[in-house]
């Protein structure tokens, strides 16, 4: 469940628009790859259904939760920590580190246990790729709150007092290799502070570990993804290379793999008023800072519990 | 699916009664609950409502109950109104020579969740049925500890009279 950096200047599903940026369109509007790369691109935004919250349907997830249980219980022998630091009402930015490539079981495992901790009537949503949401197959996930990735989305779930997960590292983060499993990776991308400053809401960090390990992840594959131009067509950055199940070279993820039975831990930290620790016009980059500090010191914390890799 | 486990305790039913009654001993004796709160005005009795969580598996599951049934000092139970849907009952019987019988039961599930909600309840069970077993020793020892004190106490308060 990837998701992209908030961006602004939304319209049809709140998306950048119908045709995505492209700002050396000009110089390969005649090429061949160029056209075939825009009607891609206008094929997948065409799949991508217009976000509704109401489309989240509590009942559906409620009778989901058992294979969720079993599935986060005995394949990733999941453990969640400190629900308890999330505010029991209101708005609130769950901010997430993000592993595992296209299937994020930390997504999965973290979706059972706050459903299960606040009841399913506590609305909640994820964002999440355009890509996710364009296939028909994962078609599922909108029923569970999952909207696409737009700065226009996320300030309606706000604003409706849900609680919203983002993962800013989105697409570069999940697909980093096997080896820096242990390093929380934004890009560099900070919309969700000004989402937050923009919405006055607490940012609560949710630090997981244990999804890299899911498979060996060798490369995000940003050169090949330039190559085969499916930035343009997919908002994709990267077409990440790795050793899975059942494919062995696993290039894309698209059709996604089976993950190895990795334990996957994840850690809720207390809620951060940004205004209230950073003063009245807090500076995004400082706030960006301590954030990336606080989370990478926890995953470290996280890291140091683990004795194998996968066992756990 | 219901499971339940079943414990003799030496101490009579109404001391027994006290302990299970009271929302704010639960956490003190009660296996795998990670959350009990009082929620709303009444703190015991029929129409009771509270807050509560078990750990099974990867998810602190559980939802708000409300007591349903509250007959001082043989049979207090509850159903769930939010969350997971659960029955539990505590069933107290008076036992000769002031022992007490108690019995807590639970019955969970997810209605509609298909074959995937039979199968995790069954999956689920062992660890349930463990969780009651712990909570009705760890109830024993509690109540029987303070009754051990309260005599030590009493023995101590004569010989210095």
């Amino acid at each position: 469940m990837a998701s992209t950096p908030l961006v602004s200047a939304p319209s049809r599903n709140g998306h950048d628009a119908a045709n995505p940026p492209t700002p050396d369109q000009s110089a390969d509007r005649g090429s061949l790859l160029g056209r075939l790369a825009r009607g891609l691109a206008g094929q997948v935004q065409r799949r991508i259904p217009r976000a509704d919250l109401d489309e989240r349907d509590p009942d559906y997830i409620r009778e989901q939760l058992p294979w969720m249980w079993m599935l986060a219980s005995l394949w990733f022998r999941g453990e969640v920590r400190g629900l308890g630091n999330i505010p029991d009402s209101g708005p609130v930015l769950l901010v997430g580190n993000h592993s595992g490539g296209n299937l994020t079981p930390d997504t999965t495992i973290f979706t059972l246990a706050f459903s299960t901790f606040f009841g399913v009537e506590r609305h909640f949503y994820q964002l999440a790729h355009n890509l996710v949401l364009a296939m028909p197959q994962l078609a599922f996930l909108r029923k569970f709150g999952t909207v696409a990735a737009s700065s226009e989305n996320a300030r309606q779930a706000l604003d409706s007092g849900a609680a919203l997960l983002v993962y800013p590292g989105g697409d570069f983060e999940v697909h980093r290799p096997s080896w820096e499993r242990n390093k929380v990776d934004f890009g560099g991308r900070k919309g969700f502070i000004r989402l937050a400053l923009d919405r006055n809401v607490p940012i609560v960090p949710v630090v997981s570990i244990g999804g890299q390990e899911t498979a060996l992840f060798l490369s995000r594959g940003e050169r090949l993804a330039r190559l085969l131009m499916v930035d343009r067509w997919a908002r994709l950055k990267v077409l990440p290379l790795s050793i899975a199940l059942p494919w062995g070279l696993n290039v894309g993820d698209m059709l996604g793999h089976i993950p190895l039975p990795a334990k996957i831990t994840i850690e809720t930290l207390p809620a951060i008023d940004i205004r209230k620790e950073f003063g009245a016009d807090p500076d995004v980059d400082e706030v960006y800072d301590h954030l990336m500090r606080l989370m990478q010191d926890t995953l470290d914390a996280l890291a140091s519990e683990r004795r194998l890799p996968v066992i756990g | 699916m219901r499971v339940g486990e079943k414990i003799e305790v030496s101490a009579p039913i109404d001391r027994v009664w006290e302990a299970v009654a009271d929302p704010e001993r639960v956490l003190s004796f009660m296996s795998g609950v990670t959350r009990w709160e009082v929620d709303g005005d009444r703190m015991t009795g029929l129409g009771a409502r509270y807050r509560v969580l078990f750990r099974v598996g990867a998810a602190e599951i559980g939802g708000l109950i409300e007591v349903v049934e509250s007959d001082e000092p043989c049979e207090l139970a509850w159903t769930s109104v939010l969350g997971i849907d659960q029955r539990g009952r505590w069933r107290l019987r008076e036992l000769p020579g002031g022992r007490t019988s108690v019995e807590l039961r639970m019955a969970y599930g997810v209605a509609g969740s298909g074959i995937w909600g039979w199968l995790a309840e069954r999956l689920a069970s062992p660890t349930v049925s463990g969780h009651l077993r712990r909570s009705l020793r760890q109830l024993k020892r509690l109540i029987e500890y303070e009754q051990l004190r309260e005599r030590a106490a009493a023995r101590r308060a004569a010989r210095a009279a």
